[in-house]
Formats: C-alpha cells, structure tokens, sequence
C-alpha cells in the first residue's frame, strides 16, 4: 500500500541539517517528493513529503532518526499525510 | 489540493506545544451473552470475552498514534452494565465480579473498565440492589473498575429511594478507602438521563442500544483552543465562538481519523466520536483557562455561566460539522482537581459549590472531581446528588456527581489524588439538614415537558 508521509524537522539553524536528514531517508530506499525550509523565529523548519511502502516501518525510520536528533539536537516527527489531509480540508 | 507548509506546522504546533491529543479509546464489550444460573461460569466467560475482544487494543492504539503522530493517552473498555449479569448473585458474588473486570483490566493494561453500573431511574431490580450493595466494597478492594448508577432522567423523575442510598453508598466507599484520601468516590458517578455511548470514565458503559462490541473516542484539546483564542485578543464574542468553532472541528477530524483506522484495524465498528474539553493537569491545558482568557479575571465571578454557555455551544458546533457520530457528552468537561484553573480558582475564593452547580446546567457533565469535607453526611451527599439530577432533568441534559468527601479533611485542606485525578481544595457543605427531604424517599415525579420554562 503506497503511503505519504509528512517528515518535519525544527532545531536551531546549522550546517549539515539536510545532508543528514535526507542521508537517513535515502539508505532506508525512501524516495523524497517535496521539500520546503524556512527559518521561522530564529529555527530551522523543514517539511518533507516523503513515499513509504508499509505504515508500519515508519517506526524504524523514526528509530534510525535518532542519532541526528541527538547529534544536531533537532525534533525530527514522522507523520502520515492523512492526518493533514483530515484536519485541514473539507 | 496540497497541503499547505502552514497547515502543517499548525498541526504539529497543536501535537507537540498544546497538548492536542486523542484522550481515550474506548472498546465497548456487550456483556449479555456471558449470563449462566451458575456464578463460577458467568466470571469465567466474562473475562475469557473482555480478554478476548479487547487483546490488541493497547498494541493497536499505540500503533496508530505513532503513525499519525498524535497521542492516544488511555485504552479503555466499557462493559454492558453488570447489573444485567447479577439477578441471581449475592453481594460476595458481586464484588467477585468486580475483582474479575479489574482482573481482565490488568491483564489487558487498560487503567480502567467502565460499567459496573445499575440503571435504577425508575426502579430497583433485584441484580441492582446486590450492585449497590456491594459498590463499596467492590470499589476499595479494585483499583480500575469504574462504576455508575443512573438515578433520574426525564422521562421517569427521580428515584429517590436510590438517592438515598447513593449518598450512603458515597459515604461508605469514602470511609472505606480513607487511607487513600477517599479515592474510591473518583471511581464512581451518579447519573441523570446517561447517555450509552460516553467513553469518558469514570461513566463509560456499554449501553443497552450499542451492539456486540464498538469502539469509540474521545477527543481533548483545551491547550489547543486556548492557544488559539490567544492570537484573537480583541476579537468580539461572535469571532470567540468562530475562532473555537473553527479548532473544535479539527480536533474532531483528527480523532476522527484515527479512532476509525483503530477500530478498522481491531475489526469493530466505528462508534461515535465524543469531543469533549476535558483539562488535565498539564500547564495550559485547562478548561478554566479558556474561559478566563474570554475575559474573566478569575472563574467564578460573574460572567463565568456565559462564557461556558459559548464555549460549550461553539464545540458542538464544530464537532457537529466536523463527524457525522458525535455522540457520547460532547462539549466541556469541569473536574475541579483535574483543571489548574478551577482549582486556583476555588483557592482564591472566585469559585464555590454553588456556582459550579450553577456551571453545570450549561456544560456537558456535572459536578465532577470535587472533594468535599469529610463530615458531610450521607443525607446531605444524597441532597447534592438529588439537586443535580433535577437541574439534569427539566432541562433534558445529562449531569452527573462525581463528589468525594475526604474522610479526615475539613474546608480549606487540599488532597492530593496524584496522577492523573490531579489535586482539589476541600469545599464545605452547607451546615443546614436536608434530612427529611431524603428519609422521605420515592420518586420525583418527571416533569412536564411542554410549557417550558
């Protein structure tokens, strides 16, 4: 079953953010189909709008996010698309 | 149309900074099928079907709320109501009961089954009369069983020979778990005019009119509508009510959402989405709050019954136009020790019993999570009970009393609960008897329902 999933990432802005965010996303074979960032009072936002195959490896995923949390001290979040899809439109 | 990058940071702004979260899934089991002349039979088949339904309840629900990044705080299950199964039984046999559902509840993780309830608006049968009886024993010997009893509705009156006893009831249970602050009580609601499908504890059953098994959710989020009408400083009242209109109906999609993938992925039908405010201890996350941020200094003053009735009326609304199920008490719950500002409120002298009675004929519940001083007497807990269910019926609303005295604790004492039942000032109780009110027993008649007023 495809899926869609929203990735968003927030910490304070530095470099290599997006280099190892997306280097976890691609060695687990996820493809990438939107980014947008934006520095938001003074943090690094970033939203991405990546494919999954199986809902339930999104547990994995959000596992092998935790080194780069730790290291970068970001708050990275995994969501399925749907809930956006619910809250937001009619 | 795509998401909008603004779309989806307010989501996550709501999860992770307001305490949006999906506060309860709640399974309801019928019970019916589990009756047998033989008592032994009746406990076994109880537990082997709650255990049975309700076995990836827990791993399911977390599942989900990792998927979709909102959290479900508690795994519920709510019973037909065990009156039903005891017609037979003895009071010995009753608490049994009880101690097999907290039992099942503790095999399954869930922290509390609902429904060893009686319905005796009417009258009492012979099952509901053993339910009482053993209530407080039941209640201090388990620890997730949760029990209601519906004394009234608008359609019989009520019944106050079960009033009375109620007030007994309360007041034994209080006394038996006096070392624990009387928590007992919190486990227990009086009801008038129930409705069948609440997965709120501690008054969730499994009403007579619900299938074999449904699951049903109740969604919170009073952080998230606080928030909100904090970007509206100088909005008028019309734009207050949109603005909690508008989040109402996002919390209400949300859950939604999620209660229908859970119940998918248990095989149960969807039941109804309750969207409740319900505050907990957590900063910020407060019904009171709310309210006071419409413009009150303190809840209590005057003023304190409009903004509820605003409020609670713009949720429905938004949860109306959000579902298609909204059912169970949607609107605004008021446990005092669970809410930091109710309970601010009462220390600062802002807030009485009197105005939350007051509070309650325009909210969903009643008086909820208030503890008493511990020399209240049985007649005068019963005299509470009876006033509320009469504001519940002649104006065809639900409310319930969740009252504890606090066995030991005199007005102006706080007790602390702990967890999730938070902390509560002791309010008094007015000095005056209302004995020969309750002694006289009977039924209030139900009212006339034309010719409102």
């Amino acid at each position: 079953m495809q899926k869609r999933a929203v990735v968003s990432v927030v910490g304070k802005d530095q470099v290599g953010i997006i280099a190892k965010v997306t280097t976890v996303i691609s060695g687990n074979n996820i493809n990438i189909l939107d980014i947008s960032q934006t520095i938001l009072q003074g943090f690094f936002t970033m939203i991405m709008l990546i494919e999954i195959n199986d809902p339930s490896n999104l547990e994995t995923l959000q596992e092998k996010f935790k080194p780069v949390e730790q290291e970068l001290g970001l708050k990275i979040n995994i969501q399925l698309e749907d809930i956006f899809q619910a809250m937001h439109r009619v | 149309m795509p998401i909008a990058f603004t779309e989806i940071q307010e989501t996550i702004r709501m999860v992770e900074m307001e305490h949006l979260d999906i506060r309860t899934v709640t399974m309801g089991i019928s019970l019916r099928d589990c009756a047998d002349h033989d008592f032994e039979t009746v406990k076994r088949k109880v537990y082997e079907k709650i255990t049975c339904y309700a076995k990836d309840l827990q791993t399911t629900a977390n599942q989900v709320a990792k998927e979709y990044g909102v959290p479900i705080i508690n795994k519920r299950i709510a019973i037909s109501p065990a009156a039903e199964l005891l017609g037979n039984a003895t009071k010995e046999q009753a608490i049994e009961l009880a101690e097999t559902l907290d039992k099942a509840a503790q095999t399954l993780d869930v922290d509390f089954i609902g429904g060893f309830s009686a319905l005796v608006h009417k009258g009492i049968s012979k099952g509901d009369q053993i339910l009482l009886d053993a209530l407080p024993e039941a209640l201090s010997k388990t620890e997730r069983v949760c029990s209601s009893i519906s004394v009234a509705t608008t359609r019989t009156g009520i019944n106050m020979d079960a009033v009375r006893q109620m007030g007994q009831i309360i007041h034994e249970t209080a006394t038996l778990t006096k070392d624990d602050n009387s928590i007992g009580c919190a486990k227990l609601v009086v009801f008038c005019n129930p409705v069948e499908d609440n997965p709120f504890m501690a008054g969730a059953f499994h009403g007579a009119g619900e299938g074999e098994s449904v699951l049903s959710v109740g969604v919170s989020g009073p952080g998230v509508v606080l928030n909100a009408l904090k970007r509206y400083p100088n909005a008028d009242l019309g734009e207050v009510s949109d603005v909690i209109k508008n989040t109402a109906f996002k919390i209400t999609r949300a859950g939604e959402l999620i209660g229908r993938v859970v119940a998918e992925r248990l095989n149960v039908p969807f039941g109804i989405m309750d969207l409740s405010l319900a505050p907990t201890n957590a900063m910020n996350d407060s019904v009171a709050e709310i309210l006071e941020e419409i413009g009150l200094e303190r809840v209590g003053t005057h003023g304190t019954i409009a903004a509820l009735a605003l409020m609670n009326d713009a949720v429905k609304k938004g949860g109306a136009m959000a579902s298609s199920y909204v059912g169970g008490l949607s609107g605004a719950f008021i446990p005092v020790s669970e809410d930091n500002g109710m309970i601010r409120g009462i220390e600062e002298g802002a807030l009485n019993l009197s105005k939350l009675e007051a509070m309650t004929c325009v909210c969903s519940v009643g008086l909820d999570m208030i503890a008493l001083e511990g020399n209240a007497s049985p007649e005068t807990l019963s005299a509470i009970i009876a006033d509320e269910a009469a504001i519940g019926m002649i104006n065809k609303k639900t409310t319930a009393i969740r009252v504890i005295p606090v066995i030991g604790k005199e007005e102006g004492e706080t007790v602390e609960f702990g967890g999730l039942l938070g902390r509560a000032p002791i309010i008094g109780v007015n000095q005056f008897s209302s004995d020969k009110l309750i002694q006289r027993g009977g039924r209030i008649p139900a009212p006339l329902q034309s010719l409102i007023n």
